[in-house]
This record gives structure tokens, sequence and C-alpha cells, in this order.
């Protein structure tokens, strides 16, 4: 590999480490501030009354949302510090000679911290593929990275709280770990696209070594897009949250969504399908449905179907999977995700 | 004479990299040929796994990011001076 030279960076490291600490004080301030500050507008300025739904319903309002997009700035700025010590290059490189099973494992883990976009998937897919990775632990990687991505670990801690994201990374792997491992089983090598088996890669992969000025300035450069673009879904999902706290009656949802309704993991799976980019405004809104005795299984199922099973990501990977290989790609993910959905409405 | 090319598959960020790209050729004044690469064969022939990625007279400097117009520029001048 070649090894670029780091270009000069602007901001001297010192300046840059002293914006750093500035803005973790910032943080923690503004952090401490939301819950007073939610309750002296809601009670205080616009003196409604403590029990209202209407006050009870802004008091959430105006909490979650300044919370949630603090949180999803400090968190994407940390898991961006700690994703540019990886590359594509590296994890493939990691994921060398490993035999299945272990590099399932491997794979799934590595599909957490490596910095991935699915507009990449194909790339990615045929990089991996080309240099001899089996096919399952492929996959595995390809279920892992877009399912365990920070926006969605970062609602899930903010609206759910440390057991629940705990879960849904669990489960997470274990579905990328399983799927990756069965279809590598079901040895569909064959409905490959065959151009993938004959690309010859030539040139050379590109590995730069950075310095901890640039690994800030990048982090910061992803804070500014990806909340850039989940900033108004999550506005508007807490909106609706909200509405539903303050608005509908407790365990309304107990007869459809709750655990004594085994069909509604399944729809609820099918029903996250189509609603794909949409995991930052629908997290809040489970989170209320949850509290009105939708079950953690159903919700779980739910929200992992939305986040994992993606159509747009489907139509990408065509160009390199023949259809039986993408259906069964696709059932593999939807029937682990349902297990996933039952096994926590059974055991919870 | 400089070949660039960008490779992706049409994505935002390829698109925005294309733009980049011919800001700084016309800010350098020199003269270069910038060319899509979409078709994703061609494009693995770069070892290339994540895009967009950016070739300068056939070899990869960039890849998977969205490199600053001043950073393309100095990627331009070596490939000048090397030809």
């Amino acid at each position: 590999m070649t090894t670029l030279p780091a270009p000069s960076s602007s901001l001297s490291t010192r300046r840059l480490t002293l914006i750093v600490a500035l803005c973790a004080v910032a943080w923690v301030a503004a952090y401490n501030l939301i819950q007073p500050l939610a309750d002296w507008i809601s009670y205080s300025a616009l003196n409604l009354p403590q029990d209202s739904r209407l006050g009870e319903a802004l008091a959430f309002f105006l909490y979650d949302v300044p919370k949630i997009l603090l949180l999803l700035s400090g968190m994407v700025f940390l898991i961006s510090i700690v994703r540019s010590f990886f590359s594509p290059e590296r994890t493939r490189a990691l994921l060398g000679g490993k035999r299945e099973g272990v590099g399932n494992v491997l794979a799934a883990l590595l599909g957490i911290v490596t910095p991935f976009c699915s507009c990449s998937a194909v790339p990615l897919f045929i990089g991996f593929v080309e240099a001899g990775i089996p096919l399952g632990v492929t996959f595995s990687f390809l279920i892992a990275a877009p399912t365990i991505n920070e926006v969605a670990i970062v609602m899930l801690l903010g609206l759910f709280g440390v057991k629940v994201a705990g879960l849904y990374i669990a489960s997470g792997l274990s579905i990328a770990i399983l799927a990756g491992w069965i279809i590598g089983r079901l040895k569909m090598e064959r409905f490959v696209e065959d151009f993938v088996w004959k690309v010859q890669r030539s040139g050379q992969a590109v590995e730069e070594k950075l310095t901890w000025g640039q690994r800030i300035t990048q982090a910061a450069t992803s804070v500014k897009e990806i909340v850039g673009k989940v900033w108004l879904y999550v506005v508007v999902g807490i909106a609706i949250g909200a509405g539903i706290h303050g608005y509908v009656p407790e365990s309304a949802l107990v007869s459809i969504m709750g655990k004594q309704s085994w069909w509604s993991v399944p729809a609820a799976v099918l029903l996250g399908i189509p609603l794909y980019s949409n995991a930052a405004g629908m997290i809040p809104i489970v989170s209320a449905l949850l509290e009105k005795g939708a079950s953690l299984g159903t919700a779980l199922a739910f929200m992992m179907s939305v986040i994992g099973l993606s159509l747009p990501e489907a139509v990408i990977l065509r160009r390199v999977l023949k259809l039986p290989l993408l259906i069964t790609f696709f059932s593999v993910i939807a029937i682990a995700i349902m297990l996933t959905g039952f096994l926590f409405n059974w055991i919870l | 004479m400089l070949t660039i090319k960008i490779l992706g598959s049409g994505c935002e960020n390829c698109k925005r990299l294309a733009w980049l790209a011919e800001r700084a050729v016309e800010h350098l004044g020199v003269e270069a040929q910038v060319v899509k690469v979409t078709d994703y064969a061609e494009m693995m022939q770069y070892n290339i796994m994540s895009t967009p990625g950016l070739v300068v007279n056939e070899k990869l400097v960039s890849a998977g990011k969205l490199p600053s117009e001043a950073q393309i520029a100095t990627w331009l001048t070596d490939a000048l001076q090397a030809a």
C-alpha cells in the first residue's frame, strides 16, 4: 500500500484540543440545563398545569429534542474518532484468511466500527469477495454495518436506556453472525454476478496516515453531516411521540402490539421494510408506543426491520447478486429478526 | 494533459467530488479531462472499496471521502510534476 503524506492541517493541534475541550464543557452544561429549562417553559412561562395533557406533552418534547440532538452530536463525534482508526481496506486485511465461524464473528464486530455507507456496498462486496473472503463472512459484515449504526445506538440510548440499546446491539450482532453463517452454508457462490469473479485489481489501495488534528476535523465534519441530515426526522418523530405520550391512554396498545398477539412480530417486520431511512424519526415513536403497552420484542423487531432491511440497499446489491441470492439474503435476515422479536417477547 | 477519473455510482458525494475536481482544474489553469466512471467492473480495477474515488493519471489518490479542493489541487500538481 502507498502511504500518502499527511497534508498539513490549517489549525494547530493545540488550538483544536482547546476547541474540543470548550465544546465538551458547553455540552455538559447544556445537557444539565435541558430538564429545568423544559419544565420552566412548560409549567412557569406558559403556565400550563403540571398534570395537563398539553403540559406533559410539551415538557416531554422540549426535553427530548435537545437531549437527543446533544447526545447525537457528542456520540457521532466520539464514534467518528474511533472509526478514523478503521477503514474498509484495513478490515479486508483483517478478515483475509479467516475461517468461517471465527470470520463471521469478526466480520460482524468490524461491521460496527468500520466506516460504511450503503452507497459503497457494491465496491465493498467486490473487494471482499475478490480478496478471497468467504461469501458468508462478507454478508455478516454487510448485515452488521448498516444495522448497528451510530444514529440508531444514540437514539436507543437516549430514549430507551442502556438495557434496550445493549439488547439491540447484541441481537444485531447475533443476527449478522448467524445469517452470514447460514448463507455461507447454502453455498450460493454461483448466484453472485459473474463479472465479480473476473475483476482484476491492478492498482494499489490508498492508505492514509492521519494526524489527530485531521481525525478531529473529520469527526466534526461527520457531526455536521449526520446531524444536518437527521435532525428534522428527530424533531418530527419526537413531536409525534410526545403526542402519543400525552394523549394516548395507558395500555391502549396491549391488544394489538402486546405479547399475546403473535402476529404483531411479523407485521412489525413487514411494516418496517418500506420505512427505511426514517430510523431517526421512528425510534421516538416506538419509544412512546412501548409506554402504552407495546411489547419490547415487537418494538425491537420493528426497529431492526426499519434500520436493517432496506429496499434501496437491495436495489444496489442487485448489481452484484443474482435474484435467488438477493432473496435468500433478505429472507434470512427477516426471519432472524422475527425470531429475535419472538424470543424477547417470550423471555422478557 | 491530466486525466482525472471520478469513481462512483452517481451518489451525491460522487457528484460533489466531480464538481470539486473541475473547480480545482479551473483554478490551477491546467489542461485536464474529467471522466466519470460508473461501471463497477471498471471501477474495481483501481482497487477501491468505498466511493467516491479519485484517480489522477491512472493512480488512485483518494477513496471513500470528499477531499478539499486544496487537497485535490496538490494531487494534480504532483501528477503534473511526475509526468
